[in-house]
């Protein structure tokens, strides 16, 4: 790891200006995917700022039609969460279900969707309860914002703030993990509510995506059968050698069932 | 006092410092004035050294000096020796081609050391290392061990045509083709058996350093086995005598076979150590460690089984290719024949046996033992066939075990040993017990109606271990002894320190081996304390795998434990003024026969050290030491069972059940065994499920991190039972055999076994390790369609 500058800034704004000063910053939140990738010297920031002292960006409120989750929020406390729990319970369930006990006391939901990394569980959680992305700027819809690998329309000295959930009627997550990294492979996070029914799939492509042809047979009838028959195209799917393209699209399927049949 | 002695469930001593954090590893060691080593390895699996650079580095802050193969090349120093060799079945020497210490005009797999940048602190010594440039002219490589065989294969190895290292043969092969040519049955199998990266929680680290005013070098190291590597590095590597080479391995964190070899980074702090004359400490990161450890198994074999009309197994045919890796490691040629083709009888009576093994280069780290080694790929072929055979036969899984068994002891097999002892019949009746074998069926329908698949099944099996009768190794190709020495040194008022040439790892020898003191001495672990690791300190010694340490190395210890009572007796017999054919030393006490005449084990140390009224000629003193040459292997066996279940849907195996019955000989420690056991299986359901080490066509190492790699965890494995039926061993004195591997050994097969049994009614007869979620779909997939 090469050496850098760390900030510990107690305010956005120290953070912003401390950004502003930095010849080639970088915002850390739980650290969980820029230390390993700063260890392995793919990423060598000139300074790291990091946003865990923040206090605005804490905090989770539920109010019976949304949640909101402060940005600084870590996994565990989503997962442990009980207005998340009552509100939206495969939310707390898909949080406990990130990485390892170490990841889920360090890992924020900010710096989960502002990584962005494919194969984590958010994206399908965002996309899938149609959530939106508050900054210190704008807000941004969850499907505007993931628009590939690590890729989302973030300035460099934008500021996650808060994650807004409407609260669905109901929705479940189902994941297929990869055996040695426990990252999805094929996630569906299925729900149904005021921003409609949603399937969106994390893991098995470059990016989230939601599979309308499922969407349109729960419409007509919310059931794990009503999915059956229906398979996404392995083609524009991510093919390793363990889990090839085809692999994931069969589970992609199989996922979307069974988060149907959660969904009670 | 409580009994301490042998059988108790005495608590690990070593554990308080363990578990608080005061272990003493290599990287807690830093010596003064300690320079930091970083080594460029290559990127490229195999290629032409065009040019290197180091002029950057050189210049770079802190830098205190660059190596290249070069500079050993001048100094003299030699190759990374192999301590075993492997002839070709015609007598003739394997291919042995040098293995540099750093690469020498080529590089041969990723991984390969080219480069050691030493500097003032580590991160300058990896700044400086990025600043290297090294020109690589990449030549086509090969990973794949079937693939380096073809005759277009990539060569190597100018001196191993074809990247044949060895063609090994045993058994007489025209018998085994009569007997097939007469079989009522025979069974086939093609088979793979993965290959895997040990993975010890502590990654190799080394401190060289040198002393000028004594010449005197020091070497603390990640080792099982320092007197082992003071004796390769320093008589081949860097010629450096004994008297001036100390070698220490402190505690080691893990090693499962990883640490028994000598490896490059410990000659080149040693050497570089002796030439800056300050210590130089490198330490692996686990990025090294997957790529520098020697990995372990990866063979591909072809087996037949003849059988007659009754399941009785008439001969066994197998042909194997081992891969060996880029070089030839420490033990790489023994692994796949001396510990794995001479295991071919099992537990059984086949009459013929005749096995080949092609000991292969790639473009891939060596290869070496790794827990098992040799008899995990064994087990797996051998119950694999035998399972296969009884379903063509239509016979029960347990009931053509049971028929071929060796139930006659000695038993003489036709692939070289002999086994002494074992009741193979009466271990499997502990494991179809502890498995609940009997009413399984009733299980794989209720889990039917859940729409899973489940299955069970079981493997049987010996090894051989306690390496070895030195005069039998020798005569197989081993360039060293396999005796053991064990010290025991009583001071005056009584307390006792064991010198051991055995190293624990993991193991529990501080313990187990204070506890063999106790039984015979009658005293408590707390006045036993056991030191190992440290050629300065334990007279020799061959360290410890293949589950040895207690079979030679205990034996040893008590070896010692006789001659201090024999000398006790004498002593004892001057103080009671009585002959000495009539004392008898039991429970720390000395008595006169017939008498009430007693003394104790104390007051006879005390009067050794205070020879004031002392036997005539006898010297002073209480320390024996003994080197302990055992006759044979030791042969434990055992029988593990499995129960599967499948996801039709998703692929995923869930392991539900596994179960283990074991003869492990004579228990020191119940505690220490089940923990023995219950670590050994869970690498071998890591090799059954988890496990596999990648490689792409280039050579490339595609599972270099945790992020593909799957090490098992905690949530992969059900509550293990685990049972015993106890022979002992007849030729040892503590009649020990070994434990350390068993579930390694036996549960890969069991667990396979079970997924086959799960997926028999799809008509599947074979399943690849490891049997992960999308290979097991692909085969129910392809057996429905």
């Amino acid at each position: 790891m090469e050496n850098f500058e760390f900030h510990g800034p107690s305010t956005l704004d120290q953070a912003l200006a401390a950004m502003g000063a930095a010849e080639d910053g970088k915002f850390m939140a739980g650290g969980q995917s820029l230390l390993p990738v700063m260890k392995l010297e793919l990423a060598a920031p000139s300074d790291v700022i990091s946003l865990a002292g923040i206090e605005a960006l804490r905090g989770i409120e539920a109010d019976g039609t949304t949640v909101t989750i402060g940005s600084a929020v870590t996994h565990a406390e989503v997962h442990e969460s009980e207005a998340v729990r009552q509100a939206i319970p495969a939310l707390a369930d898909m949080a406990g279900g990130i990485g390892d006990p170490q990841v889920r006391n360090r890992g924020t939901i900010g710096g989960a969707v502002a990584h962005a990394d494919p194969a984590a569980d958010y994206p399908a959680a965002l996309v899938g309860l149609g959530a939106t992305v508050v900054t210190d700027r704008r807000e941004i819809s969850a499907e505007d914002f993931f628009q590939g690998m690590f890729d989302t329309p973030l300035e460099d000295d934008e500021i996650i703030t808060a994650v807004r959930f409407p609260v669905p009627e109901r929705a479940a997550y189902a994941k297929f993990a990869n055996q040695a990294s426990g990252y999805a492979i094929a996630g569906v996070m299925v729900a149904s509510g005021d921003a409609g029914i949603r399937v969106a799939v994390t893991g098995a492509g470059s990016c989230v995506f939601r599979v309308t042809a499922m969407e349109e047979a729960l419409a007509a009838d919310f059931s794990a059968a009503a999915l059956q028959g229906i398979a996404v195209d392995s083609g524009d799917l991510i093919s390793e050698p363990d889990a090839s393209a085809e692999y994931r699209a069969h589970l992609v399927s199989v996922m979307a069932r069974r988060a149907v049949e959660a969904c009670g | 006092m409580a009994n301490e002695g042998i059988g108790a469930a005495v608590r690990r001593k070593e554990d308080a410092r363990f578990l608080t954090g005061r272990a003493n590893y290599t990287d807690d060691i830093n010596r003064p004035g300690q320079l930091y080593m970083v080594l460029v390895r290559s990127p490229e699996a195999h290629a032409e050294l065009v040019r290197i650079d180091t002029a950057a580095a050189e210049a770079a802050d802190g830098v205190v000096a660059v190596f290249t193969g070069a500079d050993l090349e001048a100094d003299g120093v030699g190759g990374i020796p192999c301590a075993w060799a492997v002839d070709h079945e015609d007598g003739t020497p394997m291919a042995e081609p040098v293995h540099p210490v750093l690469a020498q005009g080529r590089v041969r797999h990723v991984g390969d050391p080219v480069v050691a940048v030493i500097a003032e602190t580590k991160a300058q010594a990896r700044a400086a290392a990025g600043l290297v440039d090294v020109e690589y002219q990449p030549v086509p490589a090969i990973a794949d061990v079937a693939g380096a065989v073809e005759s277009d294969a990539p060569q190597i190895w100018d001196e191993a045509p074809g990247n044949i290292c060895f063609k090994f043969g045993i058994g007489d092969a025209e018998a085994v083709d009569a007997a097939f040519d007469g079989a009522a049955h025979v069974v086939t199998l093609d088979l793979v058996n993965n290959r895997l990266i040990p993975n010890a929680i502590e990654p190799r680290a080394a401190i060289g350093e040198f002393e000028p005013t004594s010449g005197e070098y020091t070497l603390y190291t990640t080792s099982q086995n320092p007197h082992v590597i003071r004796l390769l590095m320093g008589a081949f590597v860097l010629h450096i005598p004994e008297h001036k080479l100390r070698v220490i391995a402190p505690d080691v964190g893990g090693a499962f076979g990883s640490k028994i070899f000598h490896y490059a980074e410990e000659a080149l702090v040693t050497w570089a150590s002796g030439k800056l004359a300050l210590p130089v400490k490198w330490t692996a990161e686990r990025s090294e460690s997957f790529m520098s450890d020697a990995h372990g198994r990866d063979h591909v074999t072809h087996a037949e089984l003849a059988l007659d009309d009754e399941g009785m197994f008439l001969a066994l045919r197998t042909k194997t290719l081992a891969n060996l890796g880029a070089y030839i490691s420490t033990f790489g040629p023994a692994v796949p024949t001396y510990m794995h083709a001479v295991l071919f009888a099992g537990c059984y009576t086949t009459p013929v046996i005749r096995a080949v093994v092609h000991g292969v280069f790639t473009n891939t780290v060596p290869v070496d033992a790794y827990r098992g080694a040799g008899r995990p790929e064994a087990t797996f072929m051998l119950e694999r066939l035998v399972d296969i055979a009884a379903r063509k036969l239509g016979m029960s899984r347990v009931e053509i075990r049971r028929k071929n068994f060796i139930k006659d002891f000695p038993y003489q097999t036709p692939v070289a040993l002999e086994y002494d002892s074992g009741d193979y019949g009466g271990t499997l009746d502990v494991a179809l017990e502890l498995g609940s074998w009997n009413d399984f069926e009733t299980r794989r329908e209720e889990a039917r109606a859940r729409g899973k698949f489940r299955g069970i099944g079981l493997s049987t099996f010996i090894e051989a271990c306690g390496a070895a009768p030195s005069a039998l190794a020798g005569q197989l190709g081993a360039r060293a002894g396999l005796f053991e020495v064990g010290q025991v040194r009583v001071h005056p008022t009584g307390s006792v320190t064991v010198f051991t040439g055995s190293h624990s790892h993991g193991q529990g020898h501080e313990t187990a081996f204070a506890q063999i003191v106790c039984e015979a001495l009658g005293m408590s672990v707390d006045q036993v304390d056991v030191v190992h690791g440290d050629t300065g300190r334990v007279p020799f010694g061959m360290g410890t795998y293949g589950s040895r340490s207690l079979a030679v190395g205990g034996s040893a210890i008590q070896k010692a434990l006789e001659k201090i009572i024999a000398k006790g007796k004498k002593i004892a017999a001057h103080m009671m003024e009585a002959s000495e054919g009539d004392v008898e030393f039991a429970d720390g006490q000395f008595t006169v026969v017939g008498t009430d005449k007693s003394t104790t084990f104390g007051e006879v140390a005390l009067t050794a050290y205070v020879p004031h009224d002392y036997p005539e000629g006898l010297e002073p003193g209480l320390d024996e030491t003994a080197f302990y040459d055992p006759v044979n292997f030791t042969y434990p066996a055992g029988a593990h069972i499995a129960e599967v279940e499948i996801d039709p849907e998703t692929g995923v195996v869930e392991l539900v059940a596994l179960s283990a019955a074991d003869d492990v000989g004579r228990i020191i420690n119940p505690m220490i065994v089940e923990g023995q056991m219950h670590g050994g299986m869970a690498q071998g359901v890591g090799q059954a499920l988890l496990e596999a080490c990648r490689y792409d066509d280039d050579g490339q190492l595609l599972t270099g991190s945790y992020m593909n790699y799957t090490m098992p965890r905690a949530t992969n494995f059900p509550f293990f039972a685990t049972g015993h039926n106890i022979t002992h061993c007849t030729h040892n004195p503590l009649g020990v055999k070994g434990v350390g591997e068993v579930g390694a050994i036996g549960v890969p097969a069991a667990v396979i076994n079970a997924v086959v049994d799960a997926l028999a009614h799809l008509g599947v007869e074979h399943v690849d390790m490891p049997a992960t979620p999308e290979k097991v779909w692909r085969i129910i997939q392809d057996a429905t369609a």
